[in-house]
């Protein structure tokens, strides 16, 4: 009986301090075209020198689950090591003809979607890995979108920490305040992805995020 | 005007509006939910369900909408809102809401609209209104 105690008590004791040691998975959702990649390459760039993967104008230019290992982020002083994992943006309904506006060729197009709707079937199923997720939303965009909610409603009943990241504030359109007011319950950081703006707040709140886990 | 699409759709001569109470569902596992409604919107109808699905059961819903693009003739996916209380009840209503919700099983105050997204082009949305654009 005592021996099983120990047993117990050390065994917790060891797996909190290798947990506590492992890179924490941290992923990237949101709709298509909001600036996941962009965000995911800002970071890879900044820390590792290499980018992620390749971004477009054409939704769904992500189709496949991305992944970064050993992401060594420093901040004020502290380091954490993340794995990161960019997700293709999360739809519920994918239609060629779409691509065929940015002059995409139709057989193209059809292939796109045909790998787009693979993408969001892979995003969905990685949910259950995540340590902690930002939610990229463009900032230009309509925040009251079903997707948005379904994927912070998926997130919460997960108890996975999330971050709302409103990305392109560097343009004129965008409104952070909108999404504050859709999402009253979250902190969101307003950046821009591209220009490289805020993100020392962004690095601040995945700290935070961190601590949660 | 929406401009005019692919000529498969043009085909689509009619829908209806399909309302389905809780009561109906609140019994029925995820499997036997989503089949149900998916039942519903492949036969190109709306369907305005009384509550609201478990967000696994909306994104399992996605999921298997999303394995049928393609597989299914015009099938290009689904349009979904959950309309609900806009948060801004008091903490007493808010209360009575939690003992109704809790007592029912299921949040009797939403309304989950679910279309074919060959015919709801769009379900917008703010604090405000709710749209439904319709693709003709």
């Amino acid at each position: 009986m005592v021996i099983k105690i120990f047993k117990n008590f050390f065994g917790r004791v060891l797996s909190g301090i290798f947990k506590n040691k492992r890179d924490v998975k941290l992923g990237f959702y949101g709709p298509p075209n909001a600036g996941k990649t962009s965000l995911a390459n800002r970071i890879c760039k900044d820390f590792t020198g290499e980018e992620m993967g390749s971004v477009s104008k054409v939704p769904h230019e992500t189709r496949h689950v991305q992944f970064k290992e050993k992401v060594e982020i420093k901040h004020k002083g502290k380091t954490m090591v993340f794995k990161m994992i960019d997700t293709p943006g999360i739809s519920t309904k994918i239609d060629y003809e779409d691509f065929l506006k940015f002059k995409v060729k139709k057989k193209d197009a059809k292939n796109r979607a045909k790998e787009a709707t693979q993408g969001v079937i892979e995003s969905i199923k990685w949910l259950d890995d995540m340590d902690i997720v930002v939610v990229v939303l463009d900032a230009t965009e309509n925040p009251y979108n079903q997707v948005n909610i379904t994927i912070i409603g998926n997130l919460v009943a997960r108890k996975i920490p999330v971050l709302i990241v409103a990305n392109k504030i560097d343009l004129g359109k965008a409104d952070i305040k909108k999404i504050e007011s859709a999402f009253p319950e979250y902190e969101v950081v307003g950046i821009s992805a591209k220009y490289g703006k805020n993100l020392e707040e962004f690095y601040e709140s995945i700290f935070e995020l961190s601590k949660k886990i | 005007m929406v401009k005019k699409r692919g000529k498969n759709i043009g085909k689509i001569k009619g829908f209806a509006i399909q309302f389905i109470p809780y009561s109906e569902i609140k019994n029925l596992n995820s499997d036997e939910r989503i089949r149900k409604i998916l039942e519903i919107v492949l036969g190109n109808n709306i369907l305005m369900l009384q509550g609201k699905l478990l967000p696994e059961e909306e994104t399992r819903l996605i999921g298997d909408t999303m394995a049928m693009i393609g597989h299914i003739k015009n099938f290009r996916g689904i349009e979904l809102a959950v309309i609900s209380g806009n948060g801004d009840e008091g903490f007493f209503d808010r209360m009575k809401k939690g003992i109704i919700n809790t007592l029912s099983k299921g949040d009797l105050g939403a309304i989950t609209i679910i279309g074919p997204a060959t015919i709801v082009k769009e379900i917008k949305r703010n604090p405000r209104k709710i749209e439904l654009l319709l693709n003709r």
